[in-house]
């Protein structure tokens, strides 16, 4: 499945979805209430059976969520894309479609205090104890013992 | 004063022996300290523990293979364990969760033992040094330091460098606890 198709396809499942169809890989921005039954889709239906990075980026504003899927059997690429709230950032989780999500999902709870929503462990993965809540990767966490500002 | 066997006095020069020798009918005699003796083994037997954290430690492997090679200068095979070890190089970036980790491996270490902070990130944090809330500034706020080497990462004829000057403190005869109980005093 090409870029074209993919993008016909998402077009006609989420009608609100962005697209950034600059790179090599097509990146497709949905809302969260969108996103979970359009993951189980892509799993399903268009055999994206490889999530091959999750990660999160703090933009001030706004959190986002990035899931970089892969298809092993059809040899296609797909960027999916979430904003969401600062104060709140809940998400539904993918750790029961894509298994690694269990890790990487724990990994961007700790690091920006994201909440997966059915994440069956969702606990610190490196942080020792004792940094719950403190989501060193957030642009405003401030340690002023452990930091030297620039 | 220590005697030794007779030894001709080039062959003593080649091998950076301590001592003076005095030539007699039919070879020479060698006097030397004991100190003096006992340093120029240590100096040159010293085993490296194998510890690295990051790409310092691409470069220590190279170091140790078979182009650079620091078995040239007694640096012979790094061991895994640190009660066979007599240098740590900290080849990498000491975290708060690996400090401890550093501190033990030291302490388990028998004395005489040394120290080389290798890197950027080994002497100050180096590209981690603002803005981080993981990165230890320095391996030498958790364990004292003998030789620093700059560089991100040196290059392995810097780390050569490193070594041999670790040599020639060890061969000058003082240990870390004799300068600084000669500066307290």
């Amino acid at each position: 499945m090409n870029n074209e198709a993919l993008h016909a396809y998402l077009t006609e499942q989420v009608p609100d979805a962005t697209f950034d169809t600059s790179g090599e890989w097509l990146n497709v921005q949905v809302s969260v209430a969108a996103f979970r039954p359009l993951t189980e889709k892509l799993k399903k239906e268009l055999q994206f059976n490889f999530l091959f990075c999750l990660t999160c980026v703090d933009w001030k504003t706004h959190l986002t969520m990035v899931y970089h899927l892969r298809s092993t059997q059809e040899g296609h690429h797909l960027v999916v894309k979430v904003n969401l709230d600062t104060q709140q950032p809940q998400i539904h989780t993918v750790c029961d479609l894509w298994r690694t999500a269990e890790f990487h999902e724990r990994e961007v709870y700790e690091l920006f205090g994201v909440d997966f929503l059915h994440h069956p462990d969702l606990r610190l993965l490196i942080l020792p104890d004792g940094w719950e809540g403190k989501n060193p990767l957030r642009k405003d966490f401030d340690d002023p013992v452990n930091m030297i500002k620039l | 004063m220590f005697c030794l066997q007779p030894i001709s006095s080039s062959a003593a020069k080649q091998a950076g022996f301590p001592g003076e020798v005095h030539e007699t009918p039919g070879g020479g005699v060698v006097l030397s300290k004991l100190d003096d003796l006992i340093n120029w083994a240590r100096s040159n037997s010293l085993w490296p523990l194998t510890f690295a954290t990051s790409c310092c430690g691409i470069e220590m492997m190279a170091v140790a293979s078979a182009k650079y090679d620091f078995s040239r200068f007694g640096f012979e095979v790094a061991r895994a364990s640190p009660r066979q070890a007599d240098v740590i190089i900290i080849a990498g970036t000491i975290v708060n969760k690996m400090a401890p980790v550093l501190k033990r491996l030291y302490d388990q270490m028998a004395d005489p033992k040394y120290v080389i902070a290798m890197g950027a990130c080994a002497i100050s944090g180096g590209p981690f040094f603002y803005n981080t809330y993981s990165v230890i500034k320095g391996a030498d706020h958790i364990i004292p330091v003998d030789v620093y080497i700059a560089g991100c990462p040196p290059r392995p004829e810097a780390l050569l460098h490193a070594l041999i000057t670790l040599q020639e403190k060890i061969k000058k005869g003082y240990t870390r606890e004799q300068i600084r109980q000669g500066s307290n005093s």
